[in-house]
């Protein structure tokens, strides 16, 4: 029964008290032990632990009092760190790293009651759209195509959050997105997922893949759910000096407000001849489900997107090249050793990463090198200037944006893997939001023929998320998508 | 373009990652890729664009320059692989 409830649900039961945390995380840790050798969405569970937060949380509740978020079983990506407990960054050179520290999004929901399952796998480094990357194994999508058992990607980077979200193995995960990696794992795995704005979360002790676009967001089967997250993760934290010193509104509050009034801005870069019909039919149902509710659809232009994904190969990898630096055999676990100083950090570096994260930083020191930086790096800041300009163009006309989440639906492992730059066009359509720090959610809207989930994308003006979420709950409550994987806690197999 | 083994070579000794010999040709290739599909934003005129550092276009804020956190050895040296006392230990540097 625990499988069926949604976050906001559970959190009803726990507080009439129809049950306890310690029986809900117990059907929790279960069904991880139950399905995670096939999913592989874990790679360290947590089981004591979570039950340990759980009696304290039934404690809590006992007494009468209770956080936001008190007794809920959540999953935690590997890339939070979590004191005392290991966090690899689905990296071998992280293997044995233990973070003598809490990051302050896992520490806003400990303070508000959660109970940590365990920590979820990622691309390496959260670098990767298909979570092939990983080095603990890629994880499996609890989807199939009809007809056809061959495993599926969730998307990634946070496809370890998202499949354990949609396979019903936590009620809610963390994830973060620097590209794509909340949205488009949770489009491939048919579950919610927002990138709030820039700032909107501390990334203070969040291991760092390219400071200037990596944000902190929840991943859940709801939008509700996801309000209900983001409000708890978020917050002005001054130990991160990008974090903005802004209130945190009412999120749940505004996934009622509906859609009557706005303006729905439909940007026509993002339409291509080689985007599967399917794609563009739920796109157009999507905005006929707005238009239903009252908004007005607008048709808009943000010229530079084609630019978006090639921009963001510069900024990303010349941001991890730099952040990347620290981990050199010294501080930080492992270490490979070497006849001098030099050798061991080559050694340590050539043993512990793999090769997706090597290729990035290798082209990442390149357009960063004497001589290069003018031509890779300055123009790229220049040409994000021109893609902030125009997110910020449109939104002097229209409320928020709405688009598909991805090109495609989820591909099978070993399809798209011959050639990194096919592989970076699944973020073509998210990226442009990292670009420019404004929030965007992924929201299910349908199956394709081949009964795989499709989302569509809502983009807001920055902090403000509201309009977001209500546009993502107008969406939903007009999808009614209750498909559910054929892989999941509860179900048959 | 395509980089040859000599850049690669010089690529990865800044970047610290030891590559074999026999590996410098393809990895060349495969930065090549990615460098010449990069190549298509020479298209875009940036003429007198400001460049934008991060995402949220805003100034950092100051703080006063005074110690918030520290004197915790154990905890800093905890994954360390190698240490001497208080210190991270690494191999000799100096003759």
């Amino acid at each position: 029964m625990f499988f069926e409830l949604t976050l906001a649900e559970a959190r009803a039961g726990l507080r009439r008290r129809d049950f306890s945390s310690r029986e809900l995380t117990s059907a929790f840790n279960g069904a991880i032990v139950a399905l995670n050798p096939k999913l592989n969405a874990f790679i360290t569970t947590t089981p004591e632990l979570a039950l340990r937060q759980a009696d304290a949380a039934d404690a809590a509740l006992a007494r009468g009092e209770h956080g936001p978020l008190t007794g809920i079983p959540l999953a935690i990506k590997d890339l939070f760190c979590t004191k005392g407990i290991r966090t690899t960054a689905g990296s071998r050179i992280l293997e044995h790293f233990v973070p003598p520290y809490e990051s302050t999004v896992s520490a806003n929901l400990l303070r508000d009651g959660a109970v940590f399952l365990g920590k979820a796998n990622l691309d390496e480094f959260a670098m990767g759209s298909s979570n092939i990357t990983s080095a603990y194994g890629p994880v499996v999508s609890p989807w199939t195509r009809s007809g056809d058992n061959r495993p599926l990607v969730p998307g990634g980077s946070s496809g370890g959050s998202a499949a354990a979200v949609a396979a019903r193995l936590a009620l809610g995960a963390t994830a973060t997105d620097t590209g794509g990696s909340i949205r488009q794992p949770a489009s491939f795995c048919g579950i919610t997922g927002i990138k709030p704005t820039y700032g909107r979360c501390s990334r203070w002790g969040i291991v760092a893949f390219a400071s200037s676009l990596d944000q902190a967001g929840p991943v859940a089967r709801t939008v509700e759910d996801c309000a209900i997250m983001l409000q708890s993760m978020s917050g002005f934290d001054p130990k991160d000096s990008t974090s903005a010193e802004m209130a945190v509104p009412d999120f749940q509050a505004a996934c009622q407000r509906g859609v009557k009034g706005l303006r729905i801005g439909v940007p026509r870069e993002y339409r291509s001849d080689d985007m599967p019909p399917e794609i563009e039919t739920m796109w157009q149902q999507g905005l006929g489900w707005l238009r239903a509710q009252g908004a007005e659809i607008v048709d808009v232009s943000l010229p530079h997107t084609k630019y978006g994904l090639a921009t963001y190969y510069i900024v990303a990898p010349a941001e991890a090249s730099s952040n990347l630096a620290r981990y050199d055999g010294v501080r930080f676990s492992s270490r490979t050793d070497g006849d001098d100083l030099n050798a061991l950090y080559e050694n340590t570096r050539a043993a512990g990463f793999g090769a997706e994260v090597k290729r990035r930083i290798m082209i990442g020191t390149y357009v960063l090198s004497a001589g290069y930086y003018d031509a890779y790096y300055l123009r790229a800041q220049k040409i994000r200037a021109l893609m902030l300009k125009d997110f910020t163009d449109v939104f002097r006309t229209v409320d928020a944006l709405v688009t598909p989440t991805t090109p495609s639906a989820a591909f099978a492992q070993g399809e798209k893997m011959d050639d990194p730059i096919k592989m970076y066009f699944n973020d073509v359509f998210t990226v442009p939001a990292n670009m420019s720090g404004i929030p965007g959610i992924s929201v299910p809207a349908g199956l394709d023929a081949q009964g795989l989930p499709l989302g569509l994308q809502v983009l807001g003006r920055p902090f403000d998320e509201e309009t977001v979420f209500a546009v993502g709950a107008a969406i939903e409550r007009a999808a009614g998508f209750s498909a559910m994987p054929g892989m999941r806690a509860g179900g048959a197999a | 373009m395509s980089l040859d083994p000599a850049t690669v070579r010089r690529i990865a000794r800044l970047a610290r990652i030891r590559v074999e010999e026999t590996q410098l040709v393809q990895l060349g290739q495969e930065l090549s890729g990615i460098l010449n599909w990069i190549e298509q934003l020479n298209e875009v005129n940036i003429e007198g664009v400001e460049p934008l550092t991060g995402a949220a276009n805003m100034a950092l804020r100051l703080r006063p320059d005074g110690v918030t956190d520290g004197g915790d050895v154990e905890a800093v040296l905890s994954n360390a692989p190698d240490r001497a006392g208080s210190f991270y230990a690494v191999p000799k540097v100096v003759e």
